[in-house]
């Protein structure tokens, strides 16, 4: 079973994340699953009858203002990184946060790393699918990679220079 | 000069840590080549044709003595006894050993030195005047918001993976010596009616590929505003910059495409909903910033010394050197003395370990222990007295810091080209030599005034080809290296793109192109005329048909 990270601990992951080109066929009711954005924009009425939790996920160049509408529907928004340098899922995570005030999980999927965990716990990420190939025992330790930050983020509302002695 | 607190000097101690583990797990095979590759990069660590280069960041230039020591140190160290000084107001290691890395940052820590994005697809180092603080032309000193910058784009958590590299100048004077208009984001701090700082925001412009001149998106920004305003200029071009072709994804492209009203548009919107908020910039922490760039301790000087005033006339080698290696300095009495890295059969910006002594060891007599680095790939003494300059000189002429060539046609940018660069079409040092040797005659590249020659191996543009007012670029013709010729090219003020002359060159032309276009030159300037003013008046045409003419 995929293990997740989520506020600094490692759980097992019950959600089910399905493909970008998922249809409404065979879905389960009373799973948990994260739906990919077309699904949803095609198909919301649908989705918010089933009983099971919904989350969805959004590709890296998509933008979560189509669902700043619809947040009160998710218990997850997941978003994508399809490699780890593509950087938008950050800016992504921010505005959901800072912007849409999200109060759900934020979870990083796809091509998530330890090294780049740091700055994604500062977006507002909270939950992260670590790659599969990776341990996330190890992968802990890089929330503590620094001690302290210069900007604000969504983490830390105050930049260092209003926090300096 | 910007001394660290014990939050700055946490953070770069914590990037040596953070490195250290990284590079340990490369080596142990538990990191790919891929995903250590940005990892490295965002510590300034290359991989090229022979060995990793390491680039460390001089943060807009400014170095103290003690700092300078220490890359002699490192150069000696871990490298081959030398360091190559970059267009970009860093310093290169071109031969460290990869394991030995996180030793060079550590020592690099204990100095207030870092390589944090010196490289990678983020927001690099900042740029400046290379005479900040100290130039007669100065309006604001840029130092204090380089240094703001610097902070706040250190480690941005949103902004490590950008579509592409991003670089930010800043500049404060009447002359524009940091090229604000050829890059990502150039800034001009300037002062409204009312007295108030703030700046004129460029965007957009760059080298490489697509040579461009940045648009202006705002003409008076409030000081108070300006890292909102970056961040909101940094969120819409991570969001909506290309990243499907890199050689399409600087926001210059993205500026481009959008036309700069629309992008403005955008940053503005973005801008609405976190202008105000607590990344607005404080009065106390522009002070808390700024007194670390006050003015050292002049003496007080009527005006300019007469002995060495005296020694101007009498002695024509110092008479040259001072005419060319001295910049006017708002202090009566002192000047900012330019240690020149262009000797002839020297690779432009190389520096010995010796020199890098030698080098703070005149800064701490001559200069209040600091140095900046240009970005012509010089070094400067910023507060020299004048009496103390023909002494200073003397030393300088035994260092091989004295060539008398600054701003000249043998004061040539040259990136390091297929002797080390696995980008390169062509070698570039070479060319710089053989127009270097075949301009010896120092009264006559006096004549010739000021001339910005540049040389880039690709169209990569590390050498700045198309701001040279004579630009060179190596290509690559069936496999063989040639080059081609731009003119009228311009870094200052009014920054321009330079216009290609016509079909390249083989290698051993290149002295005798340079020298028909010079004589062109010559031939048709006015006396007040510099050579791209000349260009300006007359145009390509003259010059096409003197190349070309014999060239057939
Ligand atoms: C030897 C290894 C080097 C490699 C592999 C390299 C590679 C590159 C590449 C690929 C670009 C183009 C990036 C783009 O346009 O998006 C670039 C740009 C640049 N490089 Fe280098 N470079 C090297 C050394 C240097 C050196 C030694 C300098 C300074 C003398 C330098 C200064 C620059 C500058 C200023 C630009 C930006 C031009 C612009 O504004 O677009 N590079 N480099
Ligand atoms: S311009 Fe080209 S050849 Fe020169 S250093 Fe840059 S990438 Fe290499």
């Amino acid at each position: 079973m995929q293990r997740l990270i989520k506020n600094g601990e490692i759980i097992d992951e019950t959600w089910h994340l399905l493909d970008k080109d998922a249809t409404l066929d065979g879905l389960s009711n009373s799973d948990d699953l994260i739906v990919p954005l077309g699904l949803w924009l095609e198909h919301a009425h649908a989705l918010k009858a089933r009983d099971g939790g919904l989350g969805v996920w959004l590709d890296s160049d998509e933008q979560v203002e189509a669902i700043a509408e619809d947040l009160q529907y998710f218990q997850v928004v997941a978003l994508n990184f399809p490699v780890f340098s593509d950087g938008r899922s950050y800016s992504n995570a921010r505005l959901l946060r800072d912007r849409y005030q999200y109060p759900g999980e934020v979870r990083a999927i796809g091509d998530v790393l330890r090294d780049q965990l740091f700055f994604m716990r500062r977006c507002g990420f909270d939950a992260f699918a670590l790659r599969a190939d990776r341990n996330p025992e190890e992968a802990l330790e890089s929330f503590n990679d620094f001690s302290n930050t210069y900007q604000s983020a969504t983490d830390q509302p105050l930049p260092l220079f209003r926090r300096r002695a | 000069m910007y001394i660290y607190d014990e939050y700055d000097q946490q953070l770069v101690e914590d990037r040596v840590k953070q490195f250290r583990g990284q590079t340990q797990r490369y080596l142990a095979g538990e990191l790919s080549e891929n995903e250590f590759l940005p990892l490295r990069l965002q510590n300034g660590l290359y991989v090229q044709r022979y060995a990793p280069m390491l680039r460390v960041a001089i943060p807009y230039g400014h170095i103290s003595a003690k700092q300078m020591r220490k890359l002699a140190f490192i150069a000696r160290q871990y490298d081959k006894g030398y360091a190559h000084f970059s267009t970009r107001q860093n310093v290169q290691f071109n031969w460290p050993a990869l394991e030995d890395v996180p030793d060079i940052l550590a020592h690099l820590a204990e100095v207030q030195m870092h390589a944090i994005q010196t490289s990678g697809n983020c927001i690099r180092n900042t740029t400046t005047d290379q005479f900040a603080g100290v130039a007669a032309d100065e309006l604001v000193d840029p130092r204090p918001w380089c240094e703001i910058i610097r902070q706040w784009s250190t480690f941005h958590p949103e902004f490590a993976f950008l579509p592409r590299k991003f670089k930010i100048a800043v500049n404060g004077a009447e002359h524009d010596r940091a090229a604000i208009g050829v890059h990502d984001i150039g800034l001009n701090v300037i002062k409204n009616e009312a007295g108030d700082i703030g700046f004129r925001v460029l965007v957009g412009g760059g080298l490489g590929r697509t040579p461009i001149v940045g648009s202006q998106i705002c003409d008076f920004l409030p000081w108070q505003h300006l890292l909102t305003y970056l961040d909101a200029i940094l969120r819409v071009y991570n969001r909506y910059g290309r990243r499907d072709n890199k050689y399409k994804a600087r926001i210059k492209i993205l500026v481009k495409a959008l036309t700069p009203a629309v992008f403005a548009e955008k940053v503005n919107a973005e801008w609405a909903h976190t202008k105000d908020n607590e990344t607005t910039l404080t009065e106390q922490e522009v002070q808390r910033v700024a007194k670390h760039f006050t003015a050292p301790d002049y003496q007080q000087f009527s005006g300019d010394d007469a002995d060495y005033l005296a020694k101007r006339d009498s002695e024509k080698g110092f008479n040259n050197w001072a005419m060319r290696n001295l910049q006017a300095h708002k202090v009566p009495g002192y000047a900012a003395v330019t240690l020149s890295l262009k000797p002839t059969a020297v690779a432009p910006g190389d520096a010995t370990d010796k020199q890098m002594e030698a080098a703070a060891d005149l800064a701490e007599r001559y200069s209040f222990a600091e140095l900046r680095v240009t970005h012509q790939q010089n070094l400067v003494l910023a507060d020299v007295r004048q009496s103390d300059l023909y002494a200073l000189w003397q030393e300088c002429k035994e260092m091989g810091f004295a060539t008398p060539n600054v701003g000249l046609l043998t004061d040539i940018i040259c990136c390091p080209g297929g002797d080390f660069c696995a980008l390169a079409n062509a070698k570039s040092i070479p060319i710089a030599e053989a127009i270097q040797r075949t301009f010896d005659d120092l009264d006559y590249l006096h004549d010739i005034g000021d001339l910005d020659l540049n040389i880039s191996g690709c169209m990569n543009a590390c050498g700045h080809h198309h701001v040279g007012h004579i630009g060179v670029l190596g290509v690559d013709k069936k496999g063989q290296e040639f080059y081609q010729v731009s003119l009228g090219g311009n870094s200052g003020r009014d920054a321009s793109i330079g216009q290609i002359l016509g079909p390249s060159f083989a290698a051993d032309e290149m002295p005798k192109v340079v020298s028909k276009v010079i004589d062109v030159y010559v031939e048709n300037r006015t006396p007040e005329e510099l050579f791209l003013d000349t260009f300006q008046r007359i145009g390509m045409a003259p010059f096409k048909e003197r190349v070309y003419a014999a060239a057939n």
